[in-house]
């Protein structure tokens, strides 16, 4: 069984990228991640269930998934025998919920090596499966996660109805028990002041969007989350193949937004990625906040040119790894926020000494690059 | 914009689903610390809106269901009432929704894109399933073909319910 330690020594295989990184559709498409809500038969749900009826469902439930294929030489961990800031590292990476986190004996979580796979037992359902992937992949994360759903129906009676389909402790998941989602950079459109516009349609759509670390529209960052709502009444593939049209048209916006905002504001552009990465390389002391603004700038310079390609990868990682626990762990210690702003700038500043300042549109205004002169 | 739950200001925006229409919440700095929604990580979030954790008011939402008189109805695999259900809006187990059928029903009205099931199903369990019912029809038979004597029938029988339970 994999320790602790070594299971998140390592970045995630989705922050390291894997293929096609440095296409242009993953510049916009961080992950997918895709998860299935099942419950045993014969157990009362976890939420409902007292400790022994809890426990009773865990015995059953801890040996059918460390026995799957890629589970086997995974971590797997009850959420009693893990510290609070081991807990939120698993929070950040999102490998399980920030509900299942707050439990303790009778819940666990068993997570695949490369991070590709997690399951959550007895979270709010007996079982949460999760397979999340870098870039535009929730066809093959359905697919893969799927193929582990089957061979656990093998050893797990489920339930189920012929009508309601897979059953769920809250109705919002009946059904196909599954939620689906991108998670999406959407600077370009942000800078255009075209993200309202955008994110209406797809709400429109009926399907969820919402800034991934909540704060209104503007989400800090510029990340967002776009999922489905609806679970019942369709098969999952039709779910998928919806989201991916509209995650896919989306990303296109986001594209022609970055293409358009170069054309019209190069100086504008090169201005914000500059600053971006002045106050990175640079800074001593650097709160989450700013650093997440800072670093969602420097990843579209690295999607439009000014950085190489692979600096995206650099950038993915260093989101994950400035966030708090990530921090905590890395110093083997507990910090105040004034010692995190301080080892958050000095972990920046570090991870960021091989990046050559941004280039692009300096030397390529072949035709009418002369600064105006106004002021 | 004004929070939901008190007199601040409103900084953090929420889309929820209330009985299939989607609502917006507004809530201010603290209420939505207070409920949890600030989490910086967020990730489950989706769920904690979508599935609504039980101590999350919806503002404005009336309740859709009248609890009928009498006793309330209980699931009798787990005990879980149906004015339970009615105030978290969640279940106790499997069972729970053959108990509160109807009730499930209403609820469900307009919270999905359909009412029926129409996605994977586990064929492990389906054909167990299929393959107790027809061993239990073959008995019933046997029983019968024996007491009627019709003994070439039950030696059929037998086989085929041998056949069956080494499949
Ligand atoms: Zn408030
Ligand atoms: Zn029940």
């Amino acid at each position: 069984m994999m320790r602790f330690s070594t299971l998140v020594k390592h970045p995630a295989d989705w922050m390291t990228g894997g293929p096609g990184v440095a296409d242009g559709e993953h510049a916009a498409v961080i992950t997918s991640r895709v998860r299935l809500a099942r419950n045993l038969r014969r157990h009362p749900f976890p939420g409902w269930a007292n400790r022994e009826q809890r426990v009773a469902a865990f015995e059953v439930l801890r040996p059918a998934v460390e026995a799957l294929a890629p589970m086997k030489k995974a971590f797997s961990g009850e959420l009693g025998g893990l510290s609070p800031v081991q807990k939120q590292v698993l929070v950040e990476r999102h490998l399980i919920s920030r509900e299942h986190a707050a439990r303790g004996e009778g819940s666990a979580a068993v997570i695949e090596r490369r991070q590709r796979f997690s399951f959550m037992l007895n979270e709010e359902d007996h079982l949460r499966m999760q397979s999340i992937q870098a870039g535009m992949r929730l066809s093959a994360c359905f697919e893969a996660l799927s193929a582990l759903d089957t061979e656990l129906e093998e050893s797990l009676e489920f339930a189920f109805d012929a009508d309601l389909g897979y059953l769920t402790t809250c109705p919002t998941n009946l059904g196909t028990g599954m939620r689906a989602s991108a998670m999406l950079h959407l600077p370009g459109l942000v800078l255009a002041d075209q993200i309202t516009q955008v994110l209406q349609a797809v709400h429109k759509i009926g399907l969820a969007v919402r800034g991934l670390y909540g704060e209104g529209t503007e989400s800090l960052g510029n990340l967002y989350q776009i999922s489905n709502q609806s679970t019942l009444g369709e098969p999952e593939e039709a779910v998928i193949r919806r989201l991916e049209r509209v995650i896919g048209q989306v990303a296109g916006h986001e594209r022609n937004a970055r293409e358009k905002l170069l054309e019209d504001d190069p100086g504008m552009v090169a201005d914000k990625i500059g600053r971006a990465y002045g106050v990175l390389r640079h800074a001593h002391l650097i709160d989450s906040k700013e650093a997440l603004n800072h670093l969602s700038i420097l990843r579209l310079g690295a999607g439009t040119g000014f950085f190489p390609a692979e600096a995206i990868v650099t950038c993915d990682t260093l989101l994950m790894d400035i966030q708090p626990a990530h921090l905590q762990l890395h110093a083997g210690r507990k910090l105040s926020p004034d010692e995190r702003d301080a080892i958050r700038a000095d972990i920046l500043r570090e991870r960021l000494e091989s990046l050559d300042a941004p280039t692009h549109g300096r030397d390529d205004s072949d035709d009418d690059g002369e600064d105006s002169g106004e002021s | 914009m004004k929070c939901d739950f008190c007199d601040q200001k409103a900084t953090v925006f929420l889309t929820q689903l209330v009985e299939g229409n989607m609502k917006k919440v507004c809530l201010c700095e603290a209420c939505a610390k207070e409920r949890g929604v600030t989490d910086p990580t967020g990730f489950s979030l989706a769920d904690l809106v979508l599935g609504g954790a039980p101590a999350f008011p919806v503002p404005g939402g009336a309740e859709p269901f009248a609890t009928p008189g009498g006793p309330a109805k209980a699931c009798p695999s787990c005990g879980f009432g149906l004015d339970d259900l009615l105030r978290v809006r969640r279940f106790g187990c499997a069972d729970c929704y053959g108990t509160f059928r109807d009730e499930t029903l209403a609820m469900l009205r307009g919270m999905h894109r359909g009412l029926r099931h129409n996605g994977k199903t586990p064929k492990g369990l389906i054909a167990r399933e299929a393959k107790q019912r027809r061993l239990s029809e073959l008995r019933e038979k046997l029983e019968s073909a024996i007491a009627s004597e019709s003994y070439e029938e039950a030696a059929g029988l037998r086989d085929e319910i041998r056949n069956l339970e080494s499949a």
